[in-house]
């Protein structure tokens, strides 16, 4: 059941593609924790118009948004292979079940999946770098950024014409 | 009431051990550290290895001062709560983190004035001293600076990216 259904389904997934399921795009919100999950908290003021799902790695941080759907995927911040499997076929699955409009991520890994996932299901995707990247994009920022639809850095030493665009930071 | 935070990436012995004996040398019986995990035994300092979230967040409310590795979560968790932060960042010469990226982040926020920084310990030492003299840190608003809420929102809206009166498409 957990297999690959993102590959094996994404012809019948593109019945699922934006906006056809009622009048508020649904948004899904991916971060690992630490300040990858405060970063995230602090842009969600942009998905009000929303139905806004989100996905992380502690079952604490569920209190901090009561009001919305919220999944939990494994941590596989240190890349080890069976942890980004475990995460990888975790998050197909949740992409599966949700069907988003849009995925949003403000890193790590689990991030890096969903907007990978994402982008291959036909969502439209947005990665914005950590802020605590101030020298160079994190390795999975440089990775992912180029196949997000919307890339940003909050350095404007860091953007470059093909993105990461610059446009302001989380503080 | 002062909090000591590492997080949860490997040991930060030496930003536990410079404040444990702060503590001991002004009788301070109320630091609290949350240390990561760690051998190092502190005689003057209350610790705990992990917290969750939910805990932090109040270890941090109630604290008069945070004291931290340069982790985002920290900093900008004390920053919204207004707290004042004196950050020391891991090194990875030391076998504290992968990479020296926290010694560029720390450097960053201490341009912007931010927030306190310690490279050394005997700089820690010296920023611990004067902290209490330090003016109170403004509360952050709730959310990231209106120009990013603005460029994410139209995008999500519109799929287009705008910049300064001039529209992208991605």
């Amino acid at each position: 059941m957990l297999g690959s259904p993102v590959f094996r389904g994404k012809a019948l997934l593109n019945n699922g593609t934006p906006q056809s399921h009622g009048v508020r795009p649904k948004l899904l919100a991916v971060s690992s924790g630490g300040g990858h999950w405060v970063q995230l908290l602090r842009i969600r003021h942009a998905f009000e118009d929303c139905e806004v799902t989100f996905v992380t790695v502690h079952e604490s941080y569920r209190a901090q948004v009561p009001d919305h759907k919220f999944y939990l995927v494994n941590d596989a911040n240190r890349w080890t292979k069976i942890g980004l499997l475990k995460a990888a076929r975790r998050i197909a699955w949740i992409l599966w079940n949700e069907k988003p409009d849009i995925v949003v991520s403000t890193g790590a890994a689990p991030g890096y999946l969903a907007v990978r996932f994402g982008r291959m299901m036909g969502a439209r995707t947005i990665w914005l770098d950590s802020i605590a990247n101030v020298e160079q994009l994190s390795m999975s920022g440089n990775q992912i950024g180029r196949c997000a639809d919307l890339w940003l850095t909050q350095w404007p030493h860091l953007a470059r014409p093909d993105g990461p665009h610059y446009t302001g930071s989380v503080l | 009431m002062i909090f000591a935070t590492v997080g949860t990436q490997g040991q930060f012995d030496r930003l536990i051990r410079t404040v444990d004996e702060w503590a001991g040398a002004q009788g301070r019986t109320d630091v609290f550290a949350q240390t990561g995990p760690s051998d190092y035994h502190s005689e003057h300092i209350r610790t705990q290895r992990f917290i969750d979230p939910t805990e932090f967040r109040k270890r941090v409310e109630a604290a008069s001062v945070v004291i931290s590795h340069a982790g985002m979560g920290s900093i900008i968790t004390a920053l919204e709560l207004g707290k004042k932060i004196i950050v020391m960042p891991r090194r990875a010469s030391l076998g504290e983190h992968r990479n020296d990226h926290q010694l560029a982040t720390a450097k960053r926020f201490a341009e912007q004035g931010r927030i306190m920084v310690a490279f050394t310990e005997q700089e820690l030492l010296g920023k611990l001293d004067q902290v209490q003299a330090v003016a109170e840190t403004e509360r952050l608003s709730a959310q990231a600076s209106p120009s990013l809420i603005s460029t994410i929102r139209t995008f999500i809206g519109t799929g287009r990216i705008r910049f300064e009166n001039r529209d992208v498409s991605p």
